[in-house]
């Protein structure tokens, strides 16, 4: 007999959207998150193209959907361990690593004040820090406090434990296994930026102001490290020339040989980012071709008169030692001429890498590393940029896809 | 219902500390006389929770009023028997962490809240689901090519069943004209074998999937779970009784007749990448003279990206391309193949097919075409710029030229509905928002007041505005997937079939339960509408933006439960005030109002009224409290299910209740909007230009109402915005009709 319920890994914008859709079909859903939060790499965005509307107005929506629906189970701060069975009926392993605040917290944030312990904060990737207690971030879904055990002084510091009036931080949690019974997996892990210190000629991690993309996100917010000023992590020196560079790693052999289908797009909203904040700043956007696709075209017509358009991939990126200025090296395709550009700041557009490191060997992936779902193997199935290169908006539609499919392998046989 | 109240105040979360909670109580007991009042200083743990419970089994309490937190939180705690009204009252992240400790202002303010809640949960009921007449839960889908055949099948997978409807004799649509298709799976660099006739076999071999070709559709009436569908198959008419609807009637090519710039019509040897996968087709690939084809050169963008032609990019033409070149390789690996492109757009996997077309010894030329010429051997020559060097080149001879000619949505063609309407009286009388672009593209036939078809979106694509909600649709229950939505390729199509299923799905599924779909997900009420006051003016029925409400003949409207989203705009629209949901209508915000203590003028304590969007502006104010961001004391806020559903009279009520200055916080509007009732903002921003009329009358200055528009995350800017505007009610003064 087929069980009814279907297990979504992953509660980014895909796991989120599987959920809440194949359970408003009627489904009952179990979504397992491994951070302490749901909504992924998108509540780290600042704003989505082409709108340029923040995404956190569509996950307000979306979590308002999880909160009235008895459907849906979430789990976060796990993970799977083991999936053994076949369509219809799975017996799924999942950790569930401590929090060591129980569901007594208000909120209130009294620990977070007394916690003489810090943390880098990997929302704001490492841009700045927080307490070991800790909220993730301000729209924080669940709205719950969080340890960092890497970061706590532990038990004979315990200040958080004596300031919280309501029990909620148990500081002796322990990880838990549990198993889960159901009858489909949508699998929507997500994506891992590219490691841009693999590109080692652009210097990311060597020049201080060679930044990624996804950073460039939490500078641009205004509930990020800034405060939304873009700035120069060497010096705090507000940005007056930006470089993006596309393709860092992307369409490229020796690193990942796909396209990751969002950088250009993504690219031409940060030159929004960099234009409001003053436009007078100089962007460049360094470029192989620039994938707006569809309607999207509208954003790249509307952008491009504003910024300065090269194409070219850049060879090289230095730094000027003194003023740690970048000069950026590009050699025009067709001319061969060598240009040099110095700019205030680069952007790298890093591209996606599918995050498949923690699969478990009942989901197959190709060599690119994406999740394939098997025909022959129906139960188990890839949804968002763990399948291909996505946006947001096409992930939310192969999520909605992929419910489907689960709710079908729920009511087969 | 008879109501037995029960006020539960928190005094967690510093609230005991920072409010009287003793003159809070008085409020619920004295002035509300309301039979239980407690408070507890952990209220959402589990002694809290069951002091509630124990109220409910114990004391008979059926109507809960919970002054702590506000209801983003611990929605799951507070969760009791459905028979109970509940409501929250936030004074915590809008009271106590947004106004100053143990001050009179924030207590009045506290005080306040709590007599809005007791007001509203005094004027509101259980709502009950509307139960439609002989529902059904089968799934239409109009267009019999990949994508609807895709859709179907999916659906009937799922235990649905499903009605398909195809113009054509066949089956296959798009994919029948195809030699071979992009590349499915990785390596992502070798095109596939077209395998449409298998999906087209299971299709006919699915017994839950009832198939009609040659078939159109004549009329759909009705709403989700009862719309009539009338089938013309063959001239006999076929009616099929259908809970929602897929719209998958797909895309045409860009007509190549205006591509004559490009030599189309002019050379026989320029042809459409329609006309090469037919050539393909039948083996070797042949020049209608009968020469063999060694050099060919396709052209990209032939007519997209052109604002003369089509604005936006195809999406797929660079792929299908790519894969048109593999046809002439495989033949000949030495032909000669060139590609002039602006970008190529090859995007994610597919890369790889691009890297395999250059290794193959595809010559890539990025420039702008200046002509196509043809020689005595009826070859032809392409002029092209280099963009980038600005150098002009020319091809020796080649044998053919394709163009990639881009795609239409069929919702695209067809007169323009909404044009029409323009000259008509009665959308003339006021500068309302943009009007819907229907286009009679005779695909659906809705027997709807609001025009036929989807309304579509940029360039006659009946595609969602929204990022995070792709199906969202401004036809409740109808939902259009594969090209008619967005230029997409098959991949995308596949699982834009199965998306577009399972939200038909939902619909149905919902409609059956009396509830809504998204993105008011669940909401058990809806608008009831006290005939016998109805003018006949018809603003319900134009400001609906989703098409909800039909009208008889004279000129009534006939609201349509399932079709309605629950926003409440038709009730804000309606200056007779004769709709209302069980919990929540005109009267009931009227009363929240007036329940507010204004304070005499020598007090110089103005009131200022916030009517807040509940999806962005309130959850803003919230993050304003979270971040401790303290923001004027005068302040009360009134959350609406959509700024589009404010009534005017609220702004009177207002003004003769003495308070002195209302502020609306909406969502964007405009090209992008935000609004998740696509233009409730908007209508409530043209409603309020009408209201300097009101206030004239009132002998009140028109700046007393204000509106701006904030996202969710502009909680850093509302303190200074409601200053501002505290500023300029100072300038002007206290509210003449203070104590009248």
């Amino acid at each position: 007999m087929a069980h009814k319920s279907i297990l979504v890994v992953g509660g980014g914008v895909s796991g989120l959207t599987a959920a809440i859709e194949a359970s408003e079909a009627g489904s009952e859903v179990y979504l397992v998150e491994q951070k302490s939060y749901l909504g992924g790499r998108v509540a780290q965005m600042n704003q989505y193209f082409p709108k340029l509307c923040p995404p956190n107005c569509g996950l307000e929506i979306n979590f308002k959907r999880i909160k009235q629906n008895p459907r849906i189970k979430f789990f976060t701060l796990a993970e799977i361990e083991k999936i053994d069975g076949v369509e219809g009926d799975y017996t799924v392993t999942v950790k569930s690593n401590p929090r060591y605040v129980n569901q007594n917290c208000t909120a209130c944030g009294k620990c977070s004040e007394v916690c003489p312990a810090q943390r880098s904060n990997e929302f704001n990737y490492g841009m700045d820090k927080t307490q070991a207690i800790y909220k993730a971030h301000e729209f924080a879904f669940p709205m719950k406090y969080v340890i960092d055990d890497q970061a706590c002084l532990g038990a004979e510091c315990g200040k958080c434990v004596a300031a919280c009036q309501y029990g909620a931080i148990e500081l002796d949690m322990s990880a838990k296994s549990f198993n889960l019974n159901v009858g489909a997996i949508v699998w929507a892990t997500g994506w891992q930026p590219y490691d841009a210190k693999k590109v080692d000629y652009y210097g990311y991690g060597k020049h201080e102001n060679v930044i990624t993309n996804v950073i460039m996100e939490r500078l641009a917010a205004s509930n990020g490290p800034t405060a939304g000023k873009i700035v120069r992590p060497s010096d705090g020196k507000e940005v007056k020339s930006v470089a993006f560079v596309q393709c860092a790693g992307s369409r490229d052999e020796n690193h990942l040989p796909y396209c990751s289908g969002v950088c250009c797009m993504a690219s031409l909203k940060q030159a929004t980012y960099v234009k409001a904040m003053n436009s007078d700043s100089k962007v460049y956007m360094f470029y192989i071709d620039v994938r707006a696709m569809g309607k999207h075209e509208d954003f790249y017509t509307k952008v491009q008169d504003d910024i300065t358009m090269i194409k070219g991939k850049v060879g090289e990126i230095s730094e000027d030692p003194v003023t740690k200025d970048l000069i950026v090296q590009v050699e025009n395709q067709l001319t061969g001429e060598i240009m040099k550009e110095t700019v205030d700041m680069v952007v790298l557009a890093t591209g996606m890498v599918p995050a498949t490191s923690n699969v478990p060997d009942a989901i197959a992936y190709d060599e690119d590393g994406f999740v394939v779902s098997n025909p022959q193997q129906l139960g188990i199935y890839g949804a968002g940029c763990v399948k291909k290169p996505l946006d947001v908006s096409s992930s939310v539609k192969d999520s909605t896809s992929a419910a489907l499919k689960a709710i079908q392998s729920t009511v087969r046989r | 219902m008879d109501k037995k109240t029960g006020v539960y105040i928190c005094t967690g979360c510093s609230i005991g500390d920072s409010l009287e909670i003793e003159s809070l109580s008085k409020v619920a007991t004295k002035e509300g006389k309301v039979p239980v009042c407690k408070t507890h200083p952990f209220l959402c743990g589990p002694e809290g929770v069951a002091l509630i419970k124990n109220d409910i089994e114990t004391e008979g309490v059926n109507t809960l009023l919970i002054a702590a937190c506000s209801p983003r939180v611990n929605y799951d705690v507070f969760e009791f028997d459905s028979s109970c009204i509940m409501e929250r009252v936030n004074i915590r992240e809008q009271v106590i962490w947004s106004q100053p400790a143990n001050d009179e202002d924030t207590q009045m303010m506290a005080e306040d809240y709590l007599r809005m809640g007791l007001a509203k949960v005094k004027h509101i009921d259980l709502p009950e689901p509307y139960q439609g007449e002989n529902m059904v839960k089968t799934l239409l889908v109009v267009g019999g090519g990949l994508t609807g055949m895709t859709a179907a099948l999916e659906a009937a997978k799922a235990g649905y069943k499903a009605v398909l409807v195809e113009k054509s004799p066949v089956l296959g649509g798009w994919m029948n004209g195809l030699f071979k298709q992009a590349p499915r799976k990785a390596p992502f660099t070798t095109p596939e074998a077209v395998d449409i006739a298998e999906l087209v076999s299971q299709v006919e071999a699915n017994p839950d999937v009832t198939v009609y070709t040659g078939a159109e559709i004549l009329e759909i009436a009705g709403a989700p779970g009862m719309f009539d569908a009338s089938i013309n198959q063959n001239g006999s008419t076929v009616k099929e009784r259908v809970g929602s609807v897929v719209l998958a009637t797909g895309a045409v090519p860009y007509d190549p007749a205006k591509l004559d710039y490009l030599g189309y019509g002019k050379y026989e040897n320029v042809i459409t990448s329609q006309k090469m996968e037919e050539l393909a087709s039948k083996g070797k690939i042949l020049r209608p003279d009968g020469k063999e084809v060694q050099s060919i050169a396709f052209i990209q963008c032939a007519g997209s990206r052109d604002q003369e032609h089509l604005p936006y990019c195809s999406a797929t033409c660079c792929v299908e391309s790519l894969k048109q070149a593999t046809y002439l390789k495989e033949q000949n690996p030495e032909a000669n193949v060139f590609i002039f492109y602006k970008d190529m757009r090859a995007s994610g996997q597919y890369e790889r097919l691009y890297q395999q077309v250059q290794k193959d010894g595809g010559i890539f030329v990025r420039g702008e075409i200046n002509g196509i010429t043809e020689d005595g051997e009826k070859n032809l020559l392409i002029e092209a710029t280099d963009v980038l060097s600005g150098a002009t080149i020319t091809t020796e001879g080649v044998d053919m030229v394709v163009l990639a000619n881009g795609m239409v949505p069929t919702t695209a063609l067809g007169e323009d509905i909404a044009a029409k309407a323009d000259t008509e009286e009665d959308c003339k009388e006021d500068a309302g928002p943009k009007p819907e672009i229907i286009r009679k593209s005779n695909l659906l036939n809705l027997a709807y007041r609001q025009g036929p078809e989807m309304p579509t979106l940029k360039y006659g694509y009946a595609d969602s505005h929204f990022i995070c909600f792709p199906y969202e649709t401004r036809r409740t229950g109808i939902y259009a997937a594969g090209s008619v939505r967005a230029p997409m390729d098959e991949l995308s199509s596949v699982e834009d079939a199965a998306g577009a299923a399972l939200k038909a799905i939902q619909c149905m599924e919902s409609s059956a339960q009396g509830v809504a779909v998204h993105p008011r997900v669940g909401d058990m009420s809806f608008p009831d509408f006290a005939m016998s006051r109805c003018t006949q003016c018809k603003r319900c029925t134009v400001e609906c933006p989703f098409g909800a409400i039909n009208e008889d003949d004279k000129f009534n409207p006939l609201p349509n439960p399932t079709r309605c989203r629950r926003c409440g705009i038709c009730m804000g629209a309606c200056p007779e005030r004769i709709i209302t949901f069980k919990n929540y209508s005109v009267p009931m915000i009227g009363n929240l109002i007036k329940s507010i203590e204004v304070p005499d003028e020598d007090e110089e304590k103005p009131r200022i009224l916030v009517f807040a969007c509940e999806n962005d502006a309130y959850p803003a104010l919230d993050m304003a409290g979270i971040n401790r961001l303290k923001y004027n004391a005068w302040v009360r806020v009134i959350p609406l299910r959509c700024l589009g559903s404010l009534s005017l009279v609220w702004i009177a009520d207002s003004m003769s209740a003495g308070i002195d200055g209302i502020f609306l916080l909406g969502c964007k509007h405009g090209d992008d909007y935000q609004c998740h009732f696509i233009k409730g903002s908007e209508l409530a921003e043209i409603r309020l230009s009408k209201v300097s009329e009101t206030l004239d009358r009132l002998d009140l200055d028109s700046d007393r109402v204000r509106m701006d528009q904030v996202s969710i995350t502009d909680y850093d800017k509302i303190p200074a915005l409601l200053d501002d505007f505290a500023k300029r009610l100072d300038e002007l003064g206290p509210n003449p009709y203070k104590g009248f």
